[in-house]
């Protein structure tokens, strides 16, 4: 239970519950309340990781979620292992086991590391300029070993046993962080009667109020004005609080992204619990008082394991209770790391400061911290650190008015605390498509001209001192809930401001030392002035030839201290390099919040017509059509595809078959202007269509080509029942809703989508009629009353019904149209009777088979977008006699009227018993060299056991004039020989239909 | 996701909607009349301006009802939604219309 | 141009990296050139390489809003392939390819092109028939597309999921093992050093503001924040703004432009060790050198020029992967970010002349231009070389949404019937 570096006292972690974790097979004590960092600390465990590139000892740097070292693969248990998490971001929980990354064969024996002493050969973009001979050796020696090299933690390697959720909400106010600012635009905007959320990614609310140790609000403790605040906050019953959220993304109109973390930092999390909640917030305005990050000091070797930054530092001893030095230095130029160094103190740890302003810059700060005890040098600079898996001493050195560096002195520590300035956290507006304005007053960027309904407050929006984030940040929640209103808060002052510093002046060679900008991705100093030497002059060219901000941590401490230094290095002011443009996510986020519980049956839904059931039951194997899941083929207990097929289609030819075609899409167009709606739409004319008869209709996109195409029943002068592709159906009432609504709005046409209301049921077969005679009521079924392309109101069996006389296989075909609810019971009495002629039921690929056999065509098959009625043998059917429809003129363009188009003609194999691939190419002479003129390709391909052997349909260049020809079809290797007929193979003069 | 103000429904959001595409480019009256360099422009030719963009959404989703929206395609931010039939209460080129 | 190499990489390693030079100048412009390219983005910088290196012609300057390779090129999934189904698209894809696999030598700059293979996933039947009609079609145009089985794809790529239970099972797959990835940015900057090097004027942070023609209507140079610049052809290779610019010279374009969005993941040790793409359920996917997963989504439904999209689009396109792909449920999306790409009716470019004289387009890549930016910037280079179309972008014209010989891949891929 020893944690070596645990303060007696304070902290706001909870003594009386005591966990222990795992970190590399040791097992290490805390409590709750602790995270993961903040626990290792407290073993005195500051190596924690080692580097993308040169494999240095890495330690803790920071507290929160700009931590770029410290990622840990985090392991809750069979498939719940992902890497690189934060470990300032994990809450500790008891059991919970993690380990560190990137090393082999162990973090404290890296082999890795040799790559440290080989760093001259890998400045920036060193892979660029190698690597390339030979040849060969790129895919199968260099390449795999970046990236073997590259990456940082373990892809899991199993599926995600857990659950993820999606809340969608709208409010008025949102609220992104739960520091001073954003709890003050609460207070102010929950006043009203306004819907307010506020996210915070802590879990806990208060940002760097939690670790503020000295500072007194309207006279309290910082901390008790906290918790009044927060109790004040939870009684409000117009405001959401959502700890643990971070608001990562903001994209249009104010819609926001959210991610809450629900379930990992509880030991025994409920089973139903969700680990994570996507929100998607629509808010009216928004307030972003996300704050600001420090940043680190730039001088070699300043990455070493106990080098950590100073609000970190002064977090984990006020929050934690966690000392993460006997002897801590803090090196700054600014004044927050005085109040930092004044806690270490306070809390009995040893504490130096350098400060590498001179003396007048902060002399007040100074002397209150040497009045403490403690040792503070300025005016000096940072030469170097001592030490390898922990940081041994701070190599320091005076700067004399000239800025000549003076004899180099080394404090001995074991943690340094370092402190660059601060840099607001102007993601999310910049996100929001917000202006940016460099503030040279605080040598950084801050919102300016917003795109969006957004305010920024705080330190965030590069405004420091307590009592000033309060003010501005209750203003901008009082604005953003339409009730402006201000009020002043009493803090006491807190210490802001800072020089900027870039790289730290040295008297060790700059060109070879490692000064580190960006950690993870192990950019140095050096790095950016070898990028800018080179002419990437843009901070996005600097940002991708060096990577630096690259990282997992999206450059959050790094990219103001990258940009400075590319800016010196070019000799213009910042504002002229540029800043970059952040991208969502402010930090990562899992795919699986992302999706949520669009997984599985819920990635797409199922349309299941009312007879899947049955076919189900039967053994019916079924394919995917669109949305819908339909039956393929039924097989018999031995069969195989092939078997059932050929006994299907033999089945629907000699006697009587039975098929689900309730997919198909159908379309009520009605109204007194429908057949002249209908006239536009279609290729045919439909003003002589009489009632209760039917046509083959096409559908063209006003490109000329053929978009759809189905049968249409005239019910009455007004009243049109169209059928569609099973796939189409959407794109056609899309297409006729569109021409209606907005090319011919003055037709008087309603439109209405009957797909789902009538089952269909098709019986075709020489046994069709006989079938289905005793079962209806009301139709005479005798070839003269009822003659092939008629339609008829019916009932049967007592149901209404629209009974098609129709045929997509060529043979006598009834299409039983019965409210969806009937379909079943329908379908079964049709099974039934039908048991006396062998009736068979038959899936899709028998339905392709048959009409194929007739060469009837499929769009989407035959058909790919860009065929004409004339390409597939349909120009017949084009109405000569109407001025205009839906892609008439097309039809004349140039290239469409061209000779050589591809027709549609029919396919014979020299070898009968050879089935061609669908999408084979034909070739006239298959000994032509490479590249082959090909003449078109094979649409449909079958085994017909009617005709006893393989038939095929294509598209063939100027195809109708080849008939009888010997071309050759591609096939797995080499071609085969296949004669040019016509596209009908069975029934060629179409007599069967009428039988 | 944008947040559009269909006419009939008022504000929804972009999942509802489709989008079909530049609005004001009428089907010609007498499509046969035209030659194929004027229908290839009918056809094909789009302004696509960087600004203010004249387009046609329907409420999918919704009332099933196709209006005109301008939209400023560099903010993504709506100026107006309308109706069918109806022209924008100021044009793509910043003229006033009403 | 210093010379990249290993031995150059030793001997700056002892001179801590203070020898190497400018990879590219940063020049004034000259009042005139023979030709300006506008648009330094890989396409642009490729044909000022290939006009300088085949055609001989060094008079010539890139002009560049932004910084170069900070459009498309910088924002793509970098996919590499050639198995097109048309015979015109499968010869400047191919010749793309053949371009790729020399790239590096003949830049001397590492592009990293990685032949990992590129594998098309088929769902369902139609899938199967279309994706084999592209193989037969590929293999007598002698693009490599071999079919494979869900097992063999599963082979290939380890993660894939081919249980049948799912929503849209695996039946099969398309794999070009030519077919790979590369460094988008060293694209870029292999090309813009290499041209530079031969005396082409690279011009960033220079916005072409108007196009100006002579007396007899042909182009006479471009106007630009940085003054009036004389050229006696004028390519421009502006993808994302092909509209704007060419509305400078009144030229109405069968182009919209729609925002495409891209995301990566964390890095992560190497898991995923080819492309896969699923045309069916949206998405396409590998992994970087540097170990991030990178996954591409679906264009936003309306016409953007503001380089971000919705987070539905991304949130459908991470459905698809993890139902493919179910082992990365846990991995985090690191950057999300969108380019603006240039779509034609037909979804294949157009390259070639325009109605001005002197004026000439490259355009119209869709989503999927940076495989083509070798073969792209050769033939646009031949085009403004030479006056006329190389025999392989000839079918690519704009000509052709006038007469109607399009060259419709995205309607070969057809729909589900």
């Amino acid at each position: 239970m020893k944690q070596d570096y645990r303060l007696a006292k304070g902290g706001r972690i909870d003594r009386a519950r005591p966990l222990s974790v795992t970190f590399n097979g040791r097992r290490l004590f805390g409590f709750a309340g602790d995270t993961l960092a903040s626990l290792l600390l407290a073993n005195g465990q500051h190596l924690v990781g080692r580097s993308f590139k040169y494999h240095r000892p890495r330690g803790v740097l920071s507290h929160g979620s700009d931590e770029p070292n410290a990622l840990l693969a985090v392991d809750r248990g069979p498939g719940r292992i992902d890497p690189n998490n934060r470990a300032s971001m994990v809450e500790a929980r008891d059991g919970l086991v993690a380990r560190s990354q990137n090393h082999w064969p162990s973090l404290d024996f890296d082999v890795g590391a040799v790559n440290d002493a080989l760093a001259p050969l890998f400045p920036a973009g060193f892979y660029y300029k190698t690597f390339m001979w030979p040849r060969a050796f790129w895919d199968r020696l260099y390449e795999p070993a970046i990236r073997a090299a590259a990456g940082l933690g373990e892809a899991p390697s199993s599926p995600d046993p857990d659950r993820y959720a999606h809340r969608h909400a709208h409010c008025d106010v949102l609220i992104v962080g739960g520091g001073p600012a954003g709890l003050a635009a609460a207070l102010a905007a929950s006043a009203t009667d306004k819907s307010v959320i506020l996210a915070d990614e802590g879990a806990e609310l208060g940002g760097a109020l939690l670790h503020e140790s000295s500072a007194t609000i309207d006279g309290a403790p910082a901390a008790q004005w906290l918790a009044e605040t927060v109790k004040t906050l939870i009684g409000r019953a117009n405001l959401t609080l959502l700890p643990r959220t971070t608001a990562f993304g903001y994209y249009n109109h104010n819609h926001v992204a959210l991610i809450e973390r629900l379930a990992d930092h509880l030991a025994a999390p409920p089973p139903d619990l969700a680990r994570e909640r996507l929100w998607q917030v629509r808010a009216r305005e928004v307030v972003l008082a996300t704050g600001a990050h420090e940043r680190p000091l730039i001088f070699a070797d300043n990455d070493r394991p106990g080098i950590m930054l100073a609000e970190s530092v002064r977090a984990f001893i006020n929050r934690y209770a966690v000392a993460p030095g006997r002897r801590i230095v803090f090196a700054t130029s600014g004044a927050s790391a005085y109040s930092a160094a004044a806690d270490a103190k306070a809390a009995g740890v040893d504490v130096a400061l350098v400060d590498i302003r001179r003396e007048e810059a902060c002399r007040a700060d100074a002397a209150a911290l040497r009045a403490m005890g403690c040792e503070v040098l300025t005016g000096h600079t940072i030469i170097g650190s001592t030490g390898r898996k922990r940081v041994s001493g701070l190599i320091v050195a005076p700067i004399d008015g000239q800025a000549k560096v003076g004899a180099r002195r080394t404090l001995d520590c074991d943690c340094v605390g370092l402190s660059g300035g601060w840099t607001p956290a102007v993601h999310l507006f910049s996100q929001s498509r917000g202006a940016l304005r460099f503030e040279p007053a605080i040598d950084g960027f801050v919102p300016d001209r917003a795109a969006q309904a957004v305010r920024s407050a705080g330190a965030s929006g590069g405004t420091y001192p307590l009592s000033a984030c309060l003010t501005e940040g209750f203003a901008a929640g009082a604005a953003a809930a339409g009730a402006p209103a201000a009020r002043s808060f009493a803090a006491s002052a807190t210490r802001v401001g800072f020089q900027p510093a870039r790289a730290l002046p040295t008297s060790r060679d700059a060109k070879r030392v490692k000064a580190f900008v960006d950690f993870q991705n192990d950019v140095t100093a050096k790095d950016v002035k070898l990028a800018v030497n080179e002419g990437f002059e843009s901070i996005e060219h600097v940002k991708r030839y060096t990577t630096t901000g690259m990282a997992t941590d999206q450059g959050k401490t790094s990219n103001m201290n990258a940009l400075a230094l590319a800016a010196d290095a070019l000799g213009k002011p910042i504002p002229q390099v540029g800043t970059t443009t952040f991208r969502p996510p402010y930090t990562p986020v899992s795919f699986a919040a992302i999706v949520g519980p669009s997984r599985g049956s819920l990635f797409d839904p199922v349309r299941k017509t009312p007879i899947y059931d049955w076919a189900a039951e039967r053994g019916a194997k079924f394919e995917n059509v669109s949305l819908w899941r339909r039956a393929w083929y039924f097989p018999k207990p031995g069969e195989d595809m092939h078997a059932a097929v050929a006994r299907e289609c033999k089945a629907a030819r000699g006697a009587v078959g039975l098929f689900d075609g309730s997919t198909l899409g159908k379309i009520e167009v009605v109204g007194p202007d429908a057949a002249e709606f209908m006239n536009r739409m279609y290729i045919n004319s439909w003003t002589k269509l009489e009632p209760g008869r039917c046509r083959y209709g096409v559908m063209l996109k006003e490109d000329g080509y053929i978009l759809d195409d189905g049968v249409v029943a005239r019910l009455a002068p007004d009243r049109f029942h169209v059928t569609t592709t099973t796939g189409g159906a959407a794109r056609v009432l899309n297409h006729m809703e569109d021409y209606l609504q907005t090319e011919w709005p003055h037709l008087d046409v309603f439109l209405t989508s009957i797909t789902e209301q009538w089952a269909v049921i098709a019986v075709q077969g020489p046994k069709a009629r006989e079938t289905i005679a005793p079962l209806v009521a009301g139709v005479d079924l005798s070839n003269e009353a009822f003659p092939h392309m008629s339609v008829r109101a019916c009932r049967i069996l007592g149901a209404p019904c629209r009974l098609f006389r129709v045929s997509f296989t060529g043979e006598v075909g009834y299409e039983i149209n019965v409210p969806s609810d009937f379909g079943r019971a329908v379908w079964e009495a049709v099974y039934e009777r039908g048991q006396a002629f062998g009736i068979t039921p038959y899936g899709t690929e028998a339905m392709h088979v048959l009409r194929a056999e007739r060469g009837f065509i499929i769009v989407g098959q035959e058909t790919d977008g860009t065929m004409t009625p004339d390409d597939v043998g349909l120009a017949g059917m084009i109405a000569k006699a109407k001025p205009d429809f839906v892609g008439k003129r097309s039809l004349a363009r140039p290239d469409l009227v061209a000779p050589g188009r591809k027709q549609l003609v029919g396919l014979l194999t020299e070898d009968p018993n050879l089935v061609l691939d669908e999408g084979a190419q034909i070739v006239e002479n298959p000994a032509m060299p490479i590249p082959m003129r090909m003449i078109g390709h094979v649409t449909s391909s079958y085994w017909s056991a009617n005709c006893g052997r393989s038939i095929a349909l294509a598209m063939i260049a100027d195809g109708r004039n080849l008939m009888g020809r010997t071309l050759h079809a591609t096939v797995a290797a080499g071609f085969a020989s296949v004669k040019v007929s016509a596209p009908v193979f069975v029934d060629p003069k179409g007599e069967r239909v009428h039988g | 996701m944008l947040l559009i103000d269909c006419p009939y429904c008022g504000p929804r959001p972009e999942v509802e909607f489709r989008c079909g595409g530049e609005a004001h480019i009428a089907r010609p009256a007498q499509p046969a009349d035209m030659d194929d360099k004027a229908w290839a422009e009918f056809l094909f030719i789009r302004s696509n301006p960087k600004g203010v963009h004249a387009e046609r959404w329907i409420h999918q989703h919704g009332c099933q009802r196709w209006f005109n929206a301008l939209r400023d395609t560099y903010t993504d931010a709506f100026i107006e939604t309308y109706e069918m039939g109806t022209k924008p209460s100021r044009l793509p080129d910043g003229r006033t219309t009403r | 141009m210093r010379r990249f190499s290993f031995a150059a990489l030793l001997a700056e390693a002892a001179n801590a990296h203070q020898g190497w030079g400018r990879q590219w100048r940063n020049p004034e412009p000259k009042r005139s050139y023979d030709i300006v390219v506008v648009g330094a983005g890989g396409h642009g910088l490729a044909t000022a390489y290939y006009l300088a290196s085949v055609h001989g012609i060094t008079n010539v300057a890139v002009l560049e809003k932004g910084w170069l390779g900070g459009g498309n090129t910088g924002r793509n999934t970098t996919i590499i392939r050639s198995n097109y189904l048309y015979d015109e698209s499968a010869g400047i894809y191919e010749h793309a390819v053949k371009l790729w696999e020399g790239l590096s030598q003949e830049l001397n700059y590492n592009v990293m092109f990685s032949q990992r293979g590129v594998m098309m996933l088929a769902h369902n039947q139609h899938d199967v028939q279309s994706l084999k009609r592209h193989i037969y079609a590929n293999r007598l145009n002698g693009v490599d597309n071999e079919w494979l089985t869900p097992e063999q794809a599963k082979d290939f790529c380890p993660p894939l999921n081919i249980s049948p239970d799912l929503r849209y099972p695996v039946i099969g797959a398309a794999l070009q093992r030519r077919g790979g990835v590369a460094r988008h940015d060293a694209v870029a900057w292999g090309y813009a050093r290499a041209a530079d090097a031969r005396g082409v004027d690279i011009i960033q942070n220079c916005e072409v503001t108007g196009l100006r023609r002579g007396p007899n209507g042909a182009i006479s140079g471009v106007e630009t924040t940085r003054g009036f610049i004389g050229a006696r052809r004028v390519g421009v290779v502006a993808a994302g703004h092909t509209s704007v610019i060419m509305s400078m010279a009144d030229v109405r374009m069968p182009i919209e432009s729609y925002p495409l969005q891209a995301l990566v993941s964390e890095p992560v040790k190497p898991v995923f060790p080819c492309v896969v793409m699923s045309n069916a359920v949206h998405a396409y996917i590998s992994q970087s050198d540097k170990g991030e997963l990178v996954i591409g989504a679906g264009t936003d439904q309306y016409t953007s020029y503001s380089q971000q999209g919705g987070l539905h689009i991304t949130t459908h396109t991470l459905d698809a992967i993890l139902e493919l792909f179910p082992q990365f449920s846990r991995m985090r999306m690191l950057r999300n970010w969108g380019g603006i790409v240039d779509v034609t009716p037909d979804r294949s470019p157009i390259i070639g002349k325009t109605p001005i004289e002197g004026l000439y387009v490259n355009c119209g890549w869709g989503t999927g231009g940076f495989k083509a930016t070798p073969g792209s910037g050769h033939v646009f280079a031949h085009t403004l070389a030479t006056g006329e179309p190389h025999k392989i972008n000839a079918p690519f014209t704009l000509d052709r949404f006038y007469t109607g010989r399009l060259i419709d891949e995205a309607a070969a891929a057809a729909v589900a019937h």
